[in-house]
């Protein structure tokens, strides 16, 4: 490796980190500014977290958001494992085709197209929207995020160690839950909290399935920010990418310190020989 | 004798619901809603139907009112030239966003790259990391930024750029539309263009090398060629979404910016128009199609 | 370490036995993927007690035997019998025979015991028992030390250990072991041949060993099938299978071999004169168990431990004798490997024991050297 392209190299990986991080970075920055107008600095003040606290809407659509996320991406996250298993393991059935079309178009489909056909099935079927159309609507959206991450995991999974355990004697619907479910847990557990972000975050697809009582919070900021830039809505984005880059890296941190432990273990027997 | 039936079904009935529970609910919750988006599409008289309190009560009654097709509303798309711009500046800004997110994200894969084995892990942490953020707040992000008033305005004056008074106009434009996109989606871009160069044998590079081929050109015949299945995935995860994008169009493009995704949220929510926003649901994802089924085969063979 | 348990001096051959009963069957077993046939109208004996090892190149279906016995996959056609009994339909964790996997598919979120225990608590064995009997087992591979370690905290031997402790614990009637000590390097590998030997004696159990390596099949087992393109090509005991190649092809699998290619100009009381038109010889052998007709087109195979090298010519009127030029010389070690060319072209291995610290070699590139071999030192392979 020459000295120009490492040069070319850190630039542009400088660069990209920058542009990746400076909107959000000043976006934090702002939501301790005492002044209202967002973008002149007035000095540093907390007022807009205490005025956050005393918003009772807010406070009921962060409720609602966290219900909405933490069912259906518990929901999601069986849903997807399953789906990620058929993937994996039956090559061949009826309507597999169609199966895996039906995993994968989710991920690219744009989101007024899905939330305006699930709306249409949930008005045709006469079920009334509100709460649990938002977390049938998240599942289906976030399943497929969830199969992506499981069938990845399962691809380096040792199809050998489910064989061990039948050959042992233990029934195939126990070998999953001692064996299998246990060795892609980084995966489930990966694919639950994409799922989980992913319902927090979603915007269009509960605009459109949403009923009375179940306004979440992106409908609630989006509403706000409709109606101008304030710095309580940089006050609620702080709080909201803090809990989730908190929970992302403790949770990388510690799956990456189990490998690195693990590494040394296999090394240091390695070198005893 | 049942119970030796059910015995030797149990392990039959396991996979078969381990097939059928998914399999039900992506059926019933994806594929059915466009059968009904596509009937809905195709009825006569405008539903109107106000968000929170149906003027239709009865099942029965939305059935009935479905009951006599027509393509009038597919009509209507193709007589107002709004529906048609809307599609084709949708297809270009994807298009031009695509190519941007390639031309900014390549540098930054082939960076993380070819970083330090050591480093690389945290590098691809800090890629996805935003996209864990939600998408909405990093939009907002940028209104801050790009407002006539905002940060940007605010550093070129200080920098003596611009006049005190002068004020830069890029908010409510395509170009905050763009930059709103290429910074939304360069994750997107980013991680399939890494795996596919990071799986990249750096022997190659030193063969290349050896056999008297300069750098600038063993990228061009060497590394580019290899990365390709990266490029082609990492556009395809960018461009479909993209024609059919709401929120980044809605707050950064202003009324300057025609987009079918916004189109179709105001047909919905400000027209109550079910059927025209139905038809017009129906003919973006008749266009998507073809880029859609090309993007699962290429993502069937990795 | 396993301790001996003292010289195995038994005479075991139950298949020489006419009422002796098979304890494993396979009938006319067909095993095919799609359109490719992995296992080809296969029948096959196995006796209770018997070490048995498969042999052949990779790909020629021996784990796909396995595992049809071990219940993984369904036999095409045919039927696989368990002490008599149709296993057809049984799953494999409802069926006695226990196997070690290739890659040892130890639980890497267990420790060693978890692992050992692993197949004794699905039988619903109470605690204590299954305590004894991990403890018996460690005891056996001799890693009472490790019991509390996990997997990746073990090297590739101790590892092969617990994955053999593993399938061992629940007692199974047949141990299957695919390819078990490939992953071991080589001065490992022969310990650990013999202590598996060891311990098939001292449990009594039925091991049916894959290999595609012949020294380890014929150092660990009672008989040996060779494998080829799904069908059995041999099957005898090592030596029958050195010595008395039923084929051309185990002759050049197992162990090296030259092969002359000739007419068989004469029969009588046995021994056959083959006229080697290629090499302008005439060759003198027994035919063994074959029918062997004068006219028919054969090949005489023979060891190159079982051919002489000498430079003097042997008295006029002796058979089997070859002349050729050393062509190459290859030190082994223990032996040296003498390439002689012969007059037509054709090469001859000869191999001698290095039984000196030769500095000189009495034989030398270039040499002119007689090959000469008594008449019942190869065998006759027809066509
Ligand atoms: N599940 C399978 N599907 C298709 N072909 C298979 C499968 N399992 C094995 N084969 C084929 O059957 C042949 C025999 O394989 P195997 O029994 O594993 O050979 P061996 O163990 O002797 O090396 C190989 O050519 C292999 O490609
Ligand atoms: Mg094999």
């Amino acid at each position: 490796m020459n000295k120009t392209t490492s040069w070319f190299n850190v630039t542009s990986l400088v660069f990209g980190f920058a542009f990746l991080y400076v909107p959000i970075l000043i976006l934090v920055v702002y939501s301790f500014n005492a002044s209202k107008l967002v973008t002149v600095w007035g000095g540093f003040s907390a007022r807009w977290y205490v005025e956050l606290v005393h918003d009772q809407a807010i406070i009921d659509a962060a409720w609602v958001t966290i219900r909405v996320g933490i069912l259906s991406a518990s929901f999601a996250t069986v849903l997807g494992t399953m789906a990620a298993l058929v993937l994996d393991r039956y090559s061949k059935f009826h309507g597999r085709a169609l199966f895996s079309g039906m995993v994968y178009a989710p991920l690219v489909m744009p989101e007024v197209i899905t939330g305006l056909s699930l709306l249409l099935l949930f008005v045709a079927a006469g079920f009334d929207r509100g709460f649990w159309s938002v977390v049938i609507a998240h599942t289906t959206l976030t399943m497929c995020f969830v199969a992506v991450v499981v069938q990845s995991r399962l691809i380096t999974f040792d199809r050998s160690l489910e064989e061990a355990a039948l050959d042992l004697g233990c029934p195939p619907v126990k070998t999953f839950f001692l064996i299998t479910l246990p060795l892609i847990l980084p995966g489930v557990v990966a694919g639950w909290m994409l799922a989980f972000t992913l319902s927090l975050d979603d915007l269009v697809i509960a605009s459109f399935n949403t009923g009375p009582g179940a306004t979440t919070l992106p409908i609630k900021i989006y509403s706000m920010v409709r109606l101008g830039v304030t710095p309580e809505i940089n006050a609620i984005s702080t709080i909201l990418i803090s809990v989730i880059a908190v929970g992302v890296i403790v949770a990388s941190v510690l799956s990456h310190r189990s490998e690195v432990e693990r590494e040394k273990a296999e090394r240091a027997v390695f070198l005893a020989g | 004798m049942a119970e030796r039936w059910t015995q030797a079904m149990r392990p039959f009935l396991a996979k078969w619901a381990l097939v059928a529970i998914p399999y039900l609910w992506s059926f019933l919750f994806f594929l059915a809603p466009f059968l009904i988006i596509f009937k809905i599409s195709l009825s006569q008289t405008a539903i109107a139907m106000p968000p929170y309190t149906p003027v239709i009560n009865t099942l029965g009654e939305f059935w009935s009112k479905l009951s006599d097709f027509s393509f009038d509303n597919y009509i209507f798309l193709t007589e107002d030239p709004l529906y048609y711009s809307a599609y084709l500046s949708s297809l270009r800004i994807a298009l031009v966003s695509t190519v941007l997110l390639l031309i900014v994200g390549y540098p930054i894969a082939y960076g993380m790259a070819r970083a330090p084995k050591s480093v690389r892990n945290a590098l691809v942490m800090a890629v996805i990391l935003p996209f864990w953020t939600s998408f909405l707040i990093r939009v907002y992000a940028w209104i801050g930024i790009l407002k006539p008033e905002g940060l940007i305005t605010i550093a070129l004056q200080g920098l003596g750029i611009l006049g005190p008074g002068e004020q830069i106009h890029v908010y409510n434009t395509e170009t905050a539309v763009f930059i709103g996109i290429v910074y939304s989606y360069l994750p997107f871009m980013v991680l399939p263009l890494y795996a596919a160069l990071e799986k990249l044998d750096a022997t190659l590079l030193e063969a290349a090398a050896d056999l008297g081929c300069p750098p600038t050109k063993s990228f061009w015949v060497i590394t580019f060629p290899l990365s390709l299945p990266g490029v082609i995935a990492g556009c395809f995860l960018c461009f479909i979404p993209i024609v059919g994008e709401f929120v980044i169009p809605d707050l950064l493009g202003g009324s300057e910016t025609l987009m079918i995704g916004k189109t179709l949220w105001a047909e919905f929510f400000n027209n109550r128009d079910w059927p025209v926003s139905s038809a017009v649901a129906v003919v973006l994802l008749i266009i998507l199609v073809v880029p859609i089924v090309i993007f699962q085969n290429q993502q069937k063979k990795v | 370490m396993i301790e001996a348990v003292g010289p195995i001096k038994r005479k075991f051959a139950p298949w020489d036995d006419p009422t002796a009963k098979p304890f494993i069957r396979f009938e006319n077993v067909t095993k095919r993927f799609g359109d490719f046939t992995a296992v080809d109208n296969l029948t096959l004996d196995i006796y209770e007690r018997e070490f048995f090892a498969l042999l052949g190149p990779s790909g020629c279906g021996k784990t796909t035997l396995m595992r049809m016995l071990a219940g993984f996959e369904p036999p095409t056609e045919g039927r696989i019998l368990l002490d008599g009994k149709d296993l057809s339909g049984i799953p494999p964790y409802k069926r006695p025979v226990n196997m070690m996997f290739q890659s040892y598919a130890l639980f890497p979120h267990m420790t060693v015991e978890g692992n050992i225990a692993f197949g004794l608590k699905q039988e619903g064995m109470d605690t204590a028992q299954i305590n004894t009997r991990v403890a018996e087992m460690l005891e056996l591979v001799k890693l009472g030390k490790f019991a509390k370690r996990k997997p990746h905290q073990l090297s590739g031997g101790q590892r092969q250990r617990v994955a053999l402790a593993r399938s061992l614990a629940k007692r199974p009637k047949v141990l299957l072991l695919d390819e078990p000590l490939g992953a071991l390097d080589k001065k490992l590998r022969e310990e650990t041949q013999f202590e598996l030997m060891d311990i098939q004696v001292e449990l009594g159990t039925t091991f049916l060993i894959v290999t595609h390596d012949q020294e380890e099949a014929m150092t660990v087992s009672d008989r040996i099938a060779v494998m080829n393109h799904g069908v059995i090509a041999q099957i005898g005991t090592a030596s029958e299978i050195y010595e008395q190649p039923a084929s051309r092809y185990v002759a050049d699998f197992v162990g090296d071999i030259n092969l002359i290619d000739g007419t068989v100009s004469a029969v009588e009381d046995g021994v056959a004169t083959l006229r080697c038109a290629g090499v302008d010889a005439t060759i003198v052998a027994e035919t063994g168990t074959g029918e062997v007709a004068v006219g028919a087109e054969a090949g005489f195979a023979i060891r190159p431990e079982k051919v002489q090298i000498t430079l003097e010519a042997p008295p006029a009127g002796t058979p089997n004798v070859l002349s050729g030029e050393v062509w190459d010389i290859g030190y082994l070690g223990d032996i040296s490997v003498y390439r002689v060319r012969l007059a037509g072209g054709s090469i001859v291995k000869a191999t001698v024991a290095n039984l000196t610290r030769i500095v000189e070699r009495p034989i030398t590139w270039e040499d002119k050297v007689f090959l000469t071999w008594p008449a019942d030192a190869g065998v006759i392979l027809l066509k």
